[in-house]
């Protein structure tokens, strides 16, 4: 067996994983990233809109700085984040976006003199000043009080990918694609590496380290519907949790999008509706605007995704091969405004659909869109449980996205949560000795040829992994989506019981050998399962709508009780999760108050206990 | 509408001492808005588990899913069943080491490129986090993220007569990727630099100009204009280096 070591293994090496291997190898360590695909394919270049940091370059960011940013990110999480940690990647986040420049990140800049902006579909002017040509410009995002998305044309996640794997090549990191973790080598104490399944040839590998990342990105393939990549399927986080003492911080936090296209859950943008198109139901009938007479379709994405929802329960969806959805129509905006403004979905639609957006309506249906649950980590990244264990970007809960993510914010804190937490585990590293137990590794890698030896021959039973597999996601879109109630809830969970009981007997039906990917789906499935037992009991147990939380049948932010964070653990040998509880956030720079977005009423938390906690400036 | 699809699909795994190369048929009924990433992945799902191919965004932006789709490259994810004969055939990119089946390794190849071409900013200024960034003008930025847009699937290297003759030819993806870093500001390389990487039958001169590359790139990028670019600048450079010695 081949075995590997290394002072840091990252595993994961989207732009969270490639940012932390960065910071490490700067400092003389060596370090070890691994990927699923070659590491430009990570989900990260998928991300288009671009990344928010304060610079307040161009004229309609005049005035933004860290303390605006730092308050919309609040805001946006509906106080569900840790305020201290959102504070480190506001001020952090402008000198990174530098730093991309320094590397070769070709941002958008300034370019001086008048020009015109759409907004609902309205025109205006604006102007920029002379003074700030050349310096990095800013787009406008939803939710922010300033334009703060530096960008570069439509392609930011790809082009910062680029960059960041060009400078893992320059310092000659070792980053190696097609390998996937499939369990971490740890003592219940501390973890020294992880066990690797070869997707080139299907060996097991063994690579030991010091200190271990997971930037495994989010987990959205455990819904039916969902605009993440085929690899962002819960790896990293099954790994983790499934050492028994590492837990899952706010499972029950994962936010949707109105508009993913059928059947594929490809992301149109915001941008159509931002721009005046509207939604139809089965007859072809707006119905927006008789749930929200005044936003109709620009309410922000949860409000929009719950009333889709509701209308295609109340049977108004349109039936398909694929499963029920909806129509997006932009035929009224004309084919000027959509092979210009809109035309990225324009694209979407010929290459993907066959479809005109001219002429023909677009399918659309609400999905599973970002994970702000995750591998739980102190502010530092350090992951609860395990020492040597730390965690960033999507597959962590560092949390300053809280129970909602602001858009443009995530791509924003894989390179700024990337730096600060590479920092921690250089400081963690320098004069740390650790000793690599030959029987604990034994043990870790006898447990996985086993595991693969029943999967293969059989033992365990028969069921198909992809049966499987459909009925969790079933399971969850039904019970765990954009609604939350008692009811469903139970019956998602009695549900997924009997899920994770088949997960347990499945069989191979081919051979597995190689590059197998049935072998690959059959290691992680009974992981993925309890992920969603972890989210559809974390929001049993919450009964408030905080954020993309939302409860019909508790529909106010309940301050006064769940002012908090969930932490869940599967103990080893357990059927269900076990839940617990942490403050949302050590302090307050701001108290709890309305988020801006979304209506709900809210019940108020104690006023002298917030006072209390107000950090002192 | 149905229409019955048979897949003409190449079969084999090197991992699997019995396995031998041969073409298998599959048949499956066409769905509305059927892509190949559906296709595919229903006859994983439904009918062979064995089957090995890759996909990963699924939306054309990742480059994971080229293959040669009735003797075209091109991304599988973007192809859609509707705009094909009823009878599909599907083989894996020719030049890059097979995985298995429709699978092939174009990590390998591309990071091996990432370090020929240097692929990376060469400069000797510090980053100085308390300073305002360095300006650029934004056509300029707007220039290198046009060669920038490569997603590395690898179709033009696959079309590309010369690259398919020689294993050591550097291919279009590659001298794109060297033209990127000469209309970047901050490489502080020469044309003389980039001669050293290019400046011979590997690199530029070799290029048979025939323009298979082109054709294929599923981004559309203007690998003709570079590959012309390029030539022109490095035949200056060869001239130079003559009269030096
Ligand atoms: C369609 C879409 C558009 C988006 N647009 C924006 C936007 O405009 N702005 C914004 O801020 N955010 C956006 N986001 C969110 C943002 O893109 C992601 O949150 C972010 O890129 C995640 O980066 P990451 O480095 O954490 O993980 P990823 O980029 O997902 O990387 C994960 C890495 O882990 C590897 N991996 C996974 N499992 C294993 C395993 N078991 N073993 C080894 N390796 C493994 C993968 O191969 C990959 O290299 C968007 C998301 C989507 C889906
Ligand atoms: S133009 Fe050059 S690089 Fe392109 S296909 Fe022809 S020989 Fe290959
Ligand atoms: S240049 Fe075009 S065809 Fe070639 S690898 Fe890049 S995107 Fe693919
Ligand atoms: S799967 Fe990403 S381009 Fe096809």
């Amino acid at each position: 067996m081949q075995t590997y070591y290394s002072d840091l293994l990252v595993i994961g090496a989207g732009l969270a994983g490639e940012r932390v291997a960065v910071e490490a190898a700067q400092e003389g360590f060596d370090v070890i990233c691994l990927s699923i695909v070659p590491a430009r394919r990570s989900h990260s270049s998928a991300a288009q809109g671009g990344m928010q940091a304060a610079l307040g370059n161009c004229a309609k960011g005049e005035g933004d700085n860290v303390d605006v940013h730092f308050g919309d990110t609040v805001r946006g999480s509906d106080w569900g984040c840790d305020q201290e940690v959102a504070r480190l990647f506001a001020d952090a986040a402008p000198i990174e976006m530098r730093r991309l420049a320094h590397w070769g990140v070709p941002w958008n800049r300034v370019v001086p003199g008048k020009s015109f902006y759409f907004k609902g579909g309205e025109k205006f002017e604006k102007e920029e000043k002379e003074e700030k040509r050349g310096l990095i410009t800013a787009r406008s995002f939803g939710g922010t009080a300033k334009w703060r998305t530096c960008y570069t044309s439509d392609g930011t996640g790809h082009a910062v990918m680029c960059t960041m794997d060009n400078r893992c090549a320059e310092l000659g990191i070792n980053v190696f694609d097609r390998k996937e973790a499939i369990s971490l080598i740890h003592d219940g104490d501390k973890c020294t590496g992880a066990v690797v399944r070869c997707l080139r040839t299907g060996e097991l590998e063994v690579y030991l380290s010091k200190a271990t990342s997971i930037c495994t990105g989010g987990f959205g393939r455990i819904y039916k519907a969902t605009t993440n990549a085929v690899i962002c399927d819960g790896g990293g986080h099954i790994i983790a949790h499934d050492t028994g003492v590492v837990p899952i911080g706010n499972p029950e936090a994962i936010q949707f999008h109105p508009t993913g296209i059928v059947p594929t859950d490809i992301l149109v943008t915001e941008g159509c509706r931002g721009d005046g198109g509207t939604l139809l139901d089965v007859n072809e009938e707006r119905f927006m605007n008789i749930y929200e007479p005044e936003k109709a379709e620009l309410a922000s994405r949860d409000v929009v995704s719950r009333w889709m929802t509701h209308h295609m329960r109340e049977g108004k969806g349109v039936k398909s091969a694929y499963g029920e959805h909806l129509w997006l129509d932009i035929r009224h905006l004309g084919d000027k405004h959509i092979s210009t403004k809109l035309r990225e979905v324009d694209e979407i639609c010929h290459h993907f659909l066959g479809v005109d957006p001219r002429t023909q309506l677009i399918p659309v249906r609400p999905t599973q869109h970002y994970t702000m649950a995750g591998v739980r980590t102190n502010k530092d990244g350090a992951v609860y449980g395990l020492k040597g264990l730390f965690s960033a970007g999507e597959a962590a809960c560092w949390d300053m996205h809280g129970f909602n993510r602001l858009g443009g914010n995530s791509l924003a804190e894989t390179v700024v949560a990337g730096g600060i937490i590479g920092t921690k585990i250089v400081e963690f590293l320098k004069g740390y000795e650790t000793d690599f137990k030959t029987a604990v590794v034994a043990e870790a890698v006898r447990k996985e040829q086993d595991r693969i030896e029943k999967l293969r021959s059989g033992a365990n039973g028969k069921e198909n992994v992809y049966k499987v597999r459909e009925e969790m996601q079933d399971a969850l879109m039904e019970g765990c989506f954009v609604f939350r109630n008692d009811a469903g809830l139970n019956k998602c969970i009695e549900t997924l019981q009997g899920t994770l009981d088949k997960a347990r007997k499945v069989g191979l039906v081919s051979d597995g050998l190689g590059a197998n990917h049935e072998l690959a789906a059959a290691l992680k499935i009974e992981g993925q399962v309890k992920l969603g037992l972890c989210i559809a009991k974390a929001a049993l147990e919450r009964t408030e709508s905080r954020g993309s939380h939302n409860r019909e049948d508790y529909t106010a932010r309940d301050d006064k009780n769940w002012l908090n964070r969930t932490l869940a653990y599967w103990r080893e040998g357990a059927d269900m999760p076990e839940l617990q509880y942490e403050e949302a956030t050590p302090g307050y720079e701001i108290p709890p108050g309305d988020r801006g977005y979304g209506g709900g009423s809210i019940i108020e938390a104690d006023k002298a206990e917030i006072e209390a906690k107000m950090f002192k400036k | 509408m149905s229409r019955q699809l048979e897949f003409d699909i190449f079969r084999y795994n090197p991992q699997d001492k019995g396995s031998v190369p041969h073409m298998q048929t599959f048949v499956l009924d066409e769905t509305e808005n059927m892509t190949l990433f559906i296709a595919l992945n229903r006859l994983r799902e439904e009918q062979d588990p064995g089957l090995i191919f890759d996909f990963c965004c699924r939306a054309g932006i990742c480059g994971a899913c080229a293959m040669v789709v009735n003797g075209k490259p091109r991304l599988a994810c973007q192809t859609k069943t509707v705009d094909l004969p009823e009878r599909i055939t599907l083989l894996p990119l020719p030049v890059y080491q097979l995985i298995g089946d429709l699978s092939v390794d174009t990590g390998s190849w591309f990071r091996e490129m990432y370090q020929t071409t240097e692929s990376w900013i060469h400069t000797n200024k510090t980053f100085d986090p308390n300073a305002l960034e360095e300006r650029m003008e934004n056509e300029v930025a707007e220039q290198i993220y046009e060669l920038e847009r490569c997603i590395e699937c690898g179709c033009c290297v696959a079309a590309c007569g010369t690259a398919r003759l020689r294993d050591d030819f550097l291919g279009a993806a590659s001298l794109n990727r060297v033209a990127r870093f000469v209309v970047d500001p901050r490489d502080q390389r020469t044309d003389r630099d980039y001669f050293e990487i290019i400046g011979n039958d590997e690199g530029i001169f070799g290029c048979m100009g025939l323009l298979g590359c082109e054709d294929v790139c599923p981004k559309s990028l203007p690998l003709q204009n570079q590959l012309g670019f390029l030539r022109r600048k490095m035949g200056i450079t060869a001239i130079k280096e003559i009269f030096r010695k």
